[in-house]
């Protein structure tokens, strides 16, 4: 178990670092089309990372989407407007200062953050109990998570997919062309 | 894209298992993790792959821009279809209990078609998104 344990942590300093690596990496460097490629990796990196942290749900959508969909989309966006990053104007004493102070503010509350995985924290005590007793007999399927977002979440879940679709719609508002061609 | 010899035949292999993972996680999503998000996207990256090889327009031929439009909106008037069944039957809007005479075949029965309208409405849009895209850098 001691072992289990170690492997563990290391598992986890291992990925958090590569993660903080490729997070920097993408801001260094300056071809956009190499950033892109860089995010594809940190996508990876994070679905492993939410994989470990027991979310395979989040870890199979972050792995799709993250690391493949919007790679693909990236990289057309890329096509149009070239892969040279242009140089940044003006001062950044401002976005520095802001950064500092919201980056150190997160990083101050974290600490009082519950732990991990803890037992009495306001998020394990509020609905998810009853959700899991409940949802063997009234459900009946293995999947938690599924019978949530599906099922006692369902009216969420239905505003998610309406929001998919208005992301097509205004994409297609955009970009689109509508003359013949396009009716097919 | 003729010369890729490599990635034309390792694509050629893998689209079929693609689209098929894309099926496991859509109808196993209830005992497994996966659902219809997750599996729009896989079957979408899976045509994606495709017209990587043969071309947009190949790809348009098989899952063309109008159906793919259709079927946006279809998934989400599926989904909000079982809320109104689920009302005409006597209970509230997406209560999948009244929609069998059992109330957990009802839910199951529920789940599995709403998540098959997720399922759908993604895997268009990200389609839709994709094809414009497309169609816009050949232009």
């Amino acid at each position: 178990m001691m072992d289990f344990i170690d492997i563990a942590s290391l598992l986890n300093f291992v990925m958090l670092f590569f993660l903080v690596l490729t997070a920097l990496a993408v801001v260094h460097v300056k071809n956009l089309l190499i950033s892109t490629i860089l995010l594809s990796v940190f996508s990876l990196l994070m679905a492993a990372q939410y994989l470990v942290l027991a979310a395979p749900d989040v870890a199979i959508t972050e792995a799709a989407v993250g690391a493949g969909i919007s790679t693909i989309l990236l990289l057309m966006t890329l096509f149009y407007v070239g892969h040279e990053e242009k140089k940044t104007a003006g001062n950044l004493f401002v976005p520095i200062l802001i950064f500092t102070i919201v980056g150190s503010a997160l990083i101050f509350v974290t600490f009082y953050m519950p732990e991990f995985g803890a037992e009495f924290s306001p998020a394990q005590m509020h609905v998810a109990p009853y959700y899991i007793t409940n949802s063997p007999e009234q459900i009946g399927i293995p999947n938690v998570v599924t019978s949530i977002l599906a099922s006692y979440r369902g009216f969420d879940t239905m505003g998610e997919t309406v929001v998919i679709l208005t992301a097509a719609i205004a994409v297609m508002l955009l970009l689109g062309r509508f003359d013949k061609k396009d009716e097919s | 894209m003729n010369e890729h010899i490599i990635v034309r035949t390792i694509i050629r292999v893998l689209v079929p298992f693609i689209l098929m993972f894309g099926f496991y996680i859509q109808f196993h999503g209830e005992y497994s993790p996966g659902g219809g998000f997750q599996a729009g996207v896989i079957w979408a990256a899976a045509f994606i792959v495709y017209s990587l090889i043969h071309g947009l327009e190949d790809c348009m031929s098989i899952i063309p821009f109008g159906l793919v439009r259709f079927l946006a909106s279809f998934g989400v008037l599926l989904y909000a279809f079982v809320g109104i069944v689920a009302m005409l039957k006597g209970g509230e809007f997406l209560n999948y209990s009244v929609l069998t005479k059992d109330a957990v075949h009802g839910q199951q029965l529920g789940i599995m078609i709403i998540e098959l309208g997720v399922g759908i409405t993604v895997f268009s849009v990200v389609m839709i998104i994709f094809y414009i895209f497309g169609m816009r850098a050949s232009s």
